[in-house]
């Protein structure tokens, strides 16, 4: 590897300072769609990380025997093999969710995060790097998908996984749940809170 | 009638971007300024139209349980509706590279000034939702579907002209905090686009 990054930056850095989502602007599409519940979040996150781990390792084994001009069709290829066998797996497991989560399954072939990773870092780096990369960048996309679930959920239906959270008591006082929560529009503004958030903390990474 | 309606109802109501977030990363990196913009809006009309009635036949004619049974009796019961997605993306994937081909040879500054993004649709996950959506929703027939994908094409080109109009002027004209600036505004800025938007909701020709 010519810049000497090592095994552990790979890993590290998109958990934060290079996190996929608020700071490459990747993969943006699911992240607002599967978010009004935290469970299809979380399988949304699981699922990612496994198909970009193993895509990954893939295109960096067959990396030098790839063709330049067709490459995006061999990519594309090989994650929607990926994303099949995950769907399948889904179907047979977890039906409710797989329900819930609808066309996104599919739509994890086109997440950019994907594209991008494999052209940015497999086509150019070992098998192992590779694998840690995705694994890294599947966690990033993952952690900001369950705090944004975590924050529409607790919101907008006073529930997390389904159980209630928020008393009973509360609800007698005249609390009530914020419906506008779980309008898809509200997922931009939360991601959009922890961008603030996170730009305000990592001042080298604002905007001019 | 009802083809007009879908049409109507695909730009507004079921907006690509507002009501699904789909195609939201070329959205967002691409709308900073209106021509290029519109020019992406445009491409991605096209192959919205070009690429729904082709997958609705393949998924009709091929991929469903038995589809294939126009071959004989014996493929009656083969369901290969698992290979769905492997095939439109391929479709996808592959019409991109002919439309690309065709634009570089017949008009040279078209893709001049389209060249970086025809590659790019291949990967915009609007064209891909969309044929998934058709698959999903069973459409009548491969002129219904056409419909559907033009109305979906032109209301994502509304989307990202309109968006691209106002980043323009938040760029220019406004004092935007520092950690916001660029993206995190413009998220905002979509959700408040999107809120608009759902006063369309329930509208009916």
């Amino acid at each position: 590897m010519a810049d000497k990054i090592s095994n552990k930056q790979i890993f590290f850095n998109p958990f934060s300072k290079d996190n996929p989502v608020v700071v490459q602007v990747l993969g943006i599409c699911s992240c607002l769609a599967v978010t009004a519940k935290l469970e299809p979040a979380l399988v949304m996150g699981i699922s990612v990380i496994a198909v970009l781990a193993f895509s990954n390792v893939i295109i960096s084994l067959i990396r030098n025997t790839i063709p330049t001009n067709i490459r995006i069709i061999v990519q594309l290829v090989v994650v929607a093999a990926l994303v099949i066998v995950v769907n399948q797996l889904l179907l047979a497991y977890a039906y409710d969710v797989s329900k819930q989560l609808s066309v996104f399954i599919g739509l994890i072939i086109t997440n950019c995060i994907l594209m991008g990773r494999l052209e940015a870092f497999a086509m150019g780096n070992k098998p192992w790097p590779s694998f840690l990369d995705g694994i890294g960048n599947g966690i990033g996309y993952a952690i900001i998908l369950v705090i944004v679930g975590f924050f529409r959920e607790l919101l907008g239906s006073g529930t997390l996984m389904g159980f209630q959270v928020i008393p009973q008591c509360f609800y007698e006082a005249g609390y009530v749940n914020n419906g506008l929560m779980i309008l898809p529009p509200m997922a931009l503004i939360v991601v959009a809170c922890i961008i603030w958030a996170h730009r305000s903390w990592n001042k080298d990474l604002q905007e001019k | 009638m009802e083809n007009l309606n879908l049409f109507i109802r695909s730009i507004f109501v079921d907006n690509m971007v507002f009501a699904y977030f789909l195609g939201m990363c070329s959205f967002l990196a691409v709308s900073k300024n209106v021509k290029t913009a519109f020019g992406l809006g445009v491409a991605v009309t096209f192959m919205l139209i070009v690429t729904l009635p082709i997958n609705y036949l393949l998924e009709n004619y091929v991929l469903k349980a038995g589809a294939l049974v126009w071959l004989g009796d014996t493929f009656a019961d083969v369901d290969l509706s698992f290979l769905s997605l492997i095939m439109f993306i391929a479709v996808i994937a592959s019409m991109t590279q002919l439309v690309e081909m065709a634009v570089e040879k017949y008009s040279p500054s078209l893709y001049a000034s389209l060249g970086i993004f025809l590659p790019l649709i291949a990967v915009n996950c609007a064209i891909l939702g969309g044929s998934l959506f058709m698959q999903q929703r069973g459409f009548a027939n491969a002129w219904t579907a056409t419909c559907a994908g033009a109305g979906w094409g032109i209301g994502w080109l509304l989307a990202i002209t309109a968006i691209a109009a106002i980043r323009e002027r938040v760029a220019s004209y406004s004092n935007v905090p520092a950690p916001l600036r660029g993206i995190g505004i413009t998220f905002i800025l979509c959700a408040l686009m999107g809120i608009a938007f759902m006063s369309f909701l329930g509208i009916k020709l």
